[in-house]
């Protein structure tokens, strides 16, 4: 411990009398203790990140690119064969982790951009702000999400941006509510009416007094709420008014494959063809699944029950 | 008044305001549409008359609260209006009403969806009590583990891998679950089997998880502590004094499940090319037909309202807390 200034630390206190862990340490420590259900799930997810990054050097072909055999069986030059037009699906399957995936990121961080800021916003001022904003989350969340996704995409049409903002503001309901809920029990305590006294702006309350404490529930929303978006977004691609063709992406290529499906009992591997993107989309969202329910139990400090 | 009467009250009140708030915003999709929509609709060689004229009968040249108004009514009266495809660009006019579209579809999807809910209720409750009685055995974990594996399934992916078994491989169900008006009942079960199959799984998972989670929780208060240690066996803690106060919770979850089964009949209805509401909103969306999305989603998300409305009512009047006020 390096000395401090002459001015009290509470840091210097604890730090005295217990040898501080580095990050990394503490990490192993964790990592060593996690169940294999987590690091099964960390594993997975960490091969799916290196996929999407990679993917133009990983893929054997083009994520267009048409071959003259429309429904090539598997074989060592079409690895899981080729589709109704005659594009790889294996090259297909590699780009669609980076499209499906990267924009299910995509819109869950916006939706907890919006949802956060407007959730503390909501928490912090609690009158006619948190009113009004509280009651349109109300009347939003009172229609089904994916029927209000199809309806404003029929107005405003399937296109990728539209996609993202359309999911994001229906998502962000959610954040809005858990972030406003968590952020109130943390809104009365002295050192945010400290703070507020001392004169710091709304902005300074939010970053620095509440949001580190209720960091732990919104990281577990974030795994949860990426399920869920990206869930929807595979389900809107799968519908056809979601992600549009050329582009590769998971819920669509079930749709294009699924026929293939009722040829199992002649060429099993055939009939598996479809299952492959959606057993993709399946493993990606058990696997985040596993790392938020020991996230969540480690953090919550429950240990039994 | 009494309290249990005046929370009932309170919460009709809401969802009739929700309703509204809803019926607006649905409404208000038509004001949002390009400015050139009618020629896209009546196709390239409209004439500029026959636009002007197809505009007038949407009643777009009249201000947008005075059709607010004609459309409620018009609707409460069973009429949605007529679908766009059908118009071309002679003016002539094929299209068919929106109800007429919905109705026939409508039943199908609640025969469906009735189906599912029928057997995953008492599915779900079973395994969620039994689940909760015999927490953390062998049992225990492996109905938890199958439980959160098919929640982060797609729903087409449990349909497709039940259409490559039960309908490739083995050949038991037909893959494609057409229905028409005159299908006799015992064939409709038939048909139906394989979407519905899908649909159970998929929502026993999450309400068997939530009525576990409900009891569970309950578990940890001093009352059933109370209860415990005055010698009641588990089962009788768990009947006697931890149902009771989670019937609340337990409806919720039922009706949540509920409402999301008639979303998730969208995907499945699609996979199975089973002629319901869903697949008919997912063809009206690709097309942009207008009239009918709202038709679709004004009856999707009032049977959303609805079935939550039901569920809070359920909680306030199976709450010991408020039918025993002191």
């Amino acid at each position: 411990m390096k000395p401090e200034s002459d001015t009290y630390s509470a840091v210097g206190e604890v730090g005295a009398v217990h040898e501080r862990r580095s990050l990394w340490t503490r990490t192993i420590i964790d990592l060593r203790k996690a169940p294999y259900t987590a690091l099964f799930g960390m594993i997975i997810i960490l091969a799916y990140a290196l996929v999407a990054i990679f993917a133009p050097i990983l893929a054997p072909y083009g994520e267009a690119q048409v071959f003259p055999e429309p429904y090539a069986p598997w074989s060592s030059t079409y690895i899981f064969g080729t589709d109704q037009i005659g594009r790889d699906i294996f090259s297909r399957m590699i780009f669609g982790a980076r499209n499906t995936v990267g924009i299910a990121v995509a819109t869950t961080f916006l939706a907890f951009l919006i949802g956060g800021i407007l959730g503390l916003a909501a928490a912090i001022n609690r009158s006619w702000l948190d009113q009004l904003l509280s009651r349109s989350v109300d009347v939003l969340m009172a229609i089904p999400s994916l029927i209000f996704a199809l309806v404003l995409l029929s107005i405003f049409g399937s296109t990728v941006t539209n996609l993202i903002l359309i999911i994001a503001v229906l998502d962000s309901t959610r954040v809005f509510r858990l972030t406003r809920a968590v952020a109130l029990n943390v809104v009365v305590m002295d050192y945010v009416e400290a703070a507020r006294l001392r004169g710091e702006g709304l902005g300074w309350i939010m970053r620095r007094e509440i949001l580190p404490n209720i960091m732990p529930p919104l990281i577990a929303e974030f795994g949860l709420r990426f399920c869920f978006v990206f869930l929807t977004i595979a389900a809107l691609s799968f519908l056809g008014v979601g992600i549009q063709p050329p582009t590769a992406d998971w819920g669509s290529m079930v749709r294009d494959n699924a026929s293939l499906i009722m040829f199992a009992q002649y060429d099993l591997k055939a009939g598996l063809t479809p299952l492959l993107p959606a057993a993709a989309i399946a493993l990606l969202t058990v696997a985040i699944n596993f790392v938020v329910d020991w996230f969540l139990h480690k953090t919550s400090g429950l240990h039994d029950e | 008044m009494h309290p249990v009467i005046k929370t009932v009250l309170g919460r009709l009140a809401m969802g009739i305001a929700t309703l509204f708030v809803v019926s607006i915003i649905i409404f208000s999709s038509i004001e949002y549409l390009p400015g050139d929509f009618a020629k896209n609709i009546l196709g390239q060689a409209a004439t500029e008359e026959t636009t002007a004229a197809f505009r007038r009968e949407l009643g777009l040249d009249q201000p947008a609260v005075l059709r607010y108004g004609q459309w409620v009514a018009a609707v409460v009266q069973g009429d949605l209006g007529t679908s766009f495809s059908g118009r071309n660009a002679s003016g002539v006019d094929r299209s068919r009403q929106v109800v007429d579209l919905i109705a026939p579809r409508l039943r199908n999807t609640l025969f469906l969806a009735s189906l599912a809910a029928v057997v995953a209720v008492p599915l779900s409750l079973l395994l969620g009590i039994s689940t909760a009685l015999y927490r953390n055995s062998v049992y225990d974990r492996s109905v938890n583990m199958t439980t959160l594996t098919t929640i982060s399934f797609p729903e087409f992916f449990v349909a497709y891998i039940l259409i490559l078994f039960l309908a490739s491989l083995y050949p038991v169900f037909p893959s494609l679950a057409n229905v028409d008006a005159e299908t006799p009942l015992g064939e409709r079960f038939y048909r139906a089997a394989l979407p519905a199959l899908t649909l159970t799984l998929v929502i026993v998972a999450h309400m068997m998880r939530m009525t576990r989670a409900a009891i569970i929780n309950l578990l940890a208060s001093p009352y059933i502590q109370m209860a415990r240690l005055s010698g009641a066996s588990p089962t009788e803690v768990i009947l006697k004094h931890a149902l009771p106060n989670a019937w609340a919770p337990i409806a919720t979850v039922i009706a949540f499940n509920l409402a999301y089964l008639v979303v998730g009949v969208v995907v499945v209805e699609v996979v199975f090319v089973y002629p319901g509401i869903g697949q008919l909103m997912v063809d009206a969306v690709a097309s942009r037909d207008i009239p009918v999305v709202q038709g679709c989603a004004l009856i999707f998300a009032m049977t959303y309202i609805i079935l939550n409305l039901i569920a809070d009512i359920i909680g306030i009047l199976t709450n010991p807390r408020l039918l025993h006020p002191k």
